[in-house]
């Protein structure tokens, strides 16, 4: 249904959306997460016909809006930012204007009535949109882009101003819609693009950061391969160590383990890294037992949809697919500073990672030691 | 184009500003009227529209100076541009909306001949001759006004630029022409004179290739809108 390949907008210098792509199929309900300034109003802005790119294709069913914009325009519905009224016209006058405008050919009454009643703006219509709440407008605004039936929506922060019983009810409408339509749907809270869409864009700075299902990006993002757990030994002493790392390395399916800091008086913590196919806790589980050990926790590191925007905005130089991330530090609980434990844990560790630990170190003590 | 026509012509009258135009044209030109034709006694208007001629520097600006200005600033235009129509569509819309109340305001002329026929006889070839110059030096002057407004987001900067475009017109009449030396520049300032061009219909000689100097600044500066438009899309 749209299509974008290799977007890219400059603004002089300042490269505002740096070589997007992506696809939405129809009836699919995607969401572009992102802080302010991240360039998702320039996408949207330019998936609309509005701004042109500076290289790249956009199609729209099937046609590009830079080549043929009439045909391509006529697919999207479109919400801007701040909605496009004329402060001085009623409701119903607006509402009209946009039905010439758009050049739609449906039955004038029963369409605006229908628009009218899905966005509950029927007890306004008379009103001039200047008198109206920021609410209202929002709604006037949706009720615009819905007019004409446009198999395409663009909603850019379509619940900003409204209390929280209309985001409720826009939320369901845009759910409604999706059915019918495909829509885009942009938004910096997060709740709302959980709650309503299928699938998520996250952009930073101009370029596409993750693209997935909530839980997809969350898999990704976070290596839900990757647990933590807290094993007793038999002798409570360092030596326990070298044993539950070899036997736990023997396990097939682990690929990464090593050993953390002592969290309880002669307990260690493991880190497990698996090869994401397999689930090895059972395996696990056998082994201890087979030992006599005791399992005292086990964790999975699995961070929420705003945990991992944090992570992706906040400035780190996040790189879904690259290697980099096996020496990431994973967010902790812990307040005590892993440093006082680097001594114990250099066992047969090679080079890269005993490179990647320091860095561990070095990045933990320095943001959260106290 | 009809849709955006519609909304200007109902946005003229809601917001005021048509009646504003009108009353201020209809006071003018008839104290024009009064003083250039009653009271001299002389039932030719050409002196009436002379004077007029000033008037519409001061009142077309009041016309067009909103109109592409306030949808840049309320981003309204973010409806029109992403709308399936194109770029002259939104221009011709407007530009006719901003036509025709100047040619409501010039019918007025026609009540002006009422009265001169209850008092005497009307020149009609005069009249119908100066008519039509107005007509079209007000086509050239508000696609000149669309334009400045379509540059600014402010609608006094709109209007005193356009303001100042059309005095400068004004401006160049004879008296300042003949004091250009070069004579290649001199030819080509008087081609452009507007008042020389207007002055010509007054003194009752129907130019056509005057009308068509109109007709085609109306155009070129409607192509230029339409650049400004399209320009904002690639910048």
């Amino acid at each position: 249904m749209i299509e974008v390949k290799n977007l890219t907008k400059k603004y002089g210098d300042k490269l505002a959306v740096n070589d997007i792509s992506f696809k939405v199929e129809k009836g699919e309900i995607l969401g572009f997460l992102g802080p302010n300034g991240a360039g998702k109003s320039t996408t949207m802005n330019m998936l609309t016909g509005y701004i042109s790119s500076t290289s790249g294709h956009i199609l729209i069913n099937g046609k590009d809006i830079l080549e043929q914009p009439k045909e391509a325009k006529a697919n999207i519905g479109y919400l801007p930012e701040i909605p496009p009224l004329y402060l001085d016209m009623t409701v119903d006058a607006y509402l009209n204007f946009m039905f010439d405008l758009k050049k739609c050919k449906l039955p004038r009454r029963a369409h605006l009535d229908d628009v009218c009643g899905l966005c509950k703006i029927t007890d306004v219509r008379k009103r001039v949109i200047k008198n109206l709440s920021k609410g209202y407008k929002q709604r006037v605004g949706l009720a615009q882009a819905l007019i004409n039936n446009p198999p395409v929506l663009i909603l850019d922060e379509p619940t900003v101003g409204l209390d929280p019983n209309q985001i409720i009810e826009i939320r369901s409408l845009i759910k409604k819609l999706g059915k019918k339509h495909t829509v885009i749907l942009s938004s910096h809270i997060l709740p709302e693009i959980q709650a309503v869409c299928d699938r998520i864009i996250i952009i930073n700075k101009g370029t596409v950061a993750a693209d997935g299902t909530a839980d997809e990006i969350a898999k990704n993002i976070t290596n839900e391969h990757k647990m933590t757990m807290r094993i007793e030994g038999g002798t409570h002493t360092a030596s326990d160590k070298e044993k539950i790392v070899s036997a736990l390395r023997s396990i097939s399916g682990v690929k990464y383990v090593r050993a953390d800091m002592e969290r309880e008086k002669g307990i260690y913590d493991y880190d497990i890294e698996t090869d994401g196919k397999t689930d090895v806790r059972r395996e696990i589980n056998k082994v201890c037992r087979d030992n006599g050990w005791n399992i005292m926790m086990l964790q999975l590191s699995d961070l929420t949809l705003e945990d991992i925007f944090l992570k992706i905005t906040m400035g780190e130089n996040f790189d879904m697919n690259s290697e980099k991330k096996e020496s990431k530090p994973r967010p902790r609980i812990n307040l005590v500073s892993e440093s006082d434990s680097g001594a114990n844990d250099d066992g047969d560790k090679n080079e890269s990672e005993k490179k990647a630990d320091k860095k561990t170190d070095k990045s933990d003590s320095a943001g959260g030691d106290k | 184009m009809g849709a955006i026509y519609r909304r200007e012509m109902g946005s003229f009258f809601t917001s005021g500003l048509g009646y504003v135009f009108l009353t201020v044209f209809y006071a003018f030109s008839g104290y024009f009227f009064y003083t250039e034709v009653i009271e001299s006694g002389i039932s030719d208007t050409s002196p009436m529209f002379a004077r007029m001629f000033i008037m519409f520097i001061f009142l077309i600006p009041v016309l067009t100076m909103r109109l592409l200005s306030e949808e840049k600033k309320n981003r309204t235009d973010q409806g029109l541009l992403t709308a399936p129509i194109n770029l002259w569509e939104i221009v011709m819309g407007k530009y006719m909306a901003a036509f025709t109340l100047f040619v409501i305001a010039e019918c007025i002329v026609f009540v002006y001949a009422l009265v001169l026929r209850y008092l005497g006889s009307v020149v009609w070839a005069s009249l119908i001759g100066n008519f039509t110059a107005m007509l079209f030096l007000g086509a050239a002057f508000i696609a000149i006004g669309i334009f400045v407004s379509s540059l600014t987001e402010n609608q006094m900067a709109a209007a005193v630029v356009s303001f100042v475009v059309m005095l400068i017109f004004y401006l160049f009449d004879e008296t300042l022409l003949i004091r250009v030396s070069n004579d290649t520049v001199r030819e080509v300032l008087t081609a452009l004179s507007f008042r020389t061009r207007y002055y010509e219909f007054t003194k009752g000689v129907f130019s056509l290739s005057s009308i068509l100097f109109f007709l085609s600044t109306a155009f070129l500066f409607n192509f230029f809108t339409v650049r400004v438009l399209e320009k904002r899309r690639w910048s």
